[in-house]
């Protein structure tokens, strides 16, 4: 399935510049893959160590939340587009 | 070392937005632009503090607020340069959580509240391996810092 990724502000500095990117996915997850395995920077600041997508960190698949999908298993289907969209979050220790 | 221009109103907007919020956090977004000279904040966009349970020593902002954010930038010819919060009887430094939860690119700004008072504020961007805060220059002159004698001013 072709499918258009999002990139937030932050992360464009990591993808060349570019604001969408266009590739095959059938699902979130295989289109999170796709993403950092062409641009490996940006892994480091979507996922743990362990793999998971930071809690700071929001996908989005036409407008929907991925948590009130199926999160990463979700389908995507021809022309769907997923948007990365930080929260922000801080304060003293 | 990176440079952010903030005029002095739109500093004294953020020490006002933190003695206002005292003794929780206050955050909001800063919104300007991003040049060959350094990044100069044209206006702020004032948030509300999204963490209920914790709001003494946490700030959050959801991804509604930081849509809401980019679509005032974006009304306005500005991006979202990044992102100011106060530190209630803390230093104006990141702490760990901060770093945690940083993003990469943006300008993260920190300035130190007390009851009815506003201390030193600085600015920071996230480490491209996310291992540190690297400072950046914040360039804020004629900075109302008289608000608080300096030998309150808590600092390490």
């Amino acid at each position: 399935m072709a499918v258009i990724i999002r990139i937030p502000t932050p992360l464009r500095p990591l993808t060349g510049g570019l604001g969408e990117i266009e590739t095959q996915a059938g699902s979130v997850s295989e289109a999170l893959a796709a993403l950092t395995s062409r641009y490996a920077e940006v892994g480091n600041h979507l996922f743990t160590g362990e793999g998971r997508l930071r809690s700071f960190v929001n996908v989005y698949v036409n407008d929907e939340d991925i948590r009130y999908l199926q999160s990463d298993r979700t389908p995507l289907r021809d022309g769907d587009t997923l948007s990365i969209v930080p929260s922000i979050a801080g304060g003293v220790a | 070392m990176d440079t952010l221009h903030l005029a002095p109103e739109l500093a004294a907007q953020i020490e006002q937005h933190g003695i206002a919020d005292y003794p929780h956090e206050c955050c909001g977004a800063l919104l300007g632009l991003d040049g060959a000279g350094g990044r100069e904040v044209r206006r702020l966009f004032p948030l509300i503090n999204r963490r209920d349970d914790s709001p003494r020593n946490r700030f959050a902002v959801t991804a509604g607020d930081v849509l809401a954010a980019e679509r005032a930038a974006r009304g306005a010819g500005l991006d979202i340069l990044g992102w100011y919060h106060s530190h209630p009887d803390h230093p104006a430094l990141p702490s760990e959580f901060d770093r945690e939860h940083a993003w990469p690119w943006y300008s993260y700004v920190i300035v130190n509240t007390g009851a009815g008072y506003a201390g030193p504020m600085t600015s920071w961007r996230l480490a491209p391996d996310r291992s540190s805060f690297l400072p950046e220059t914040l360039h804020a002159p004629h900075r109302a810092l008289a608000t608080v004698p300096p030998e309150e001013i808590p600092w390490p």
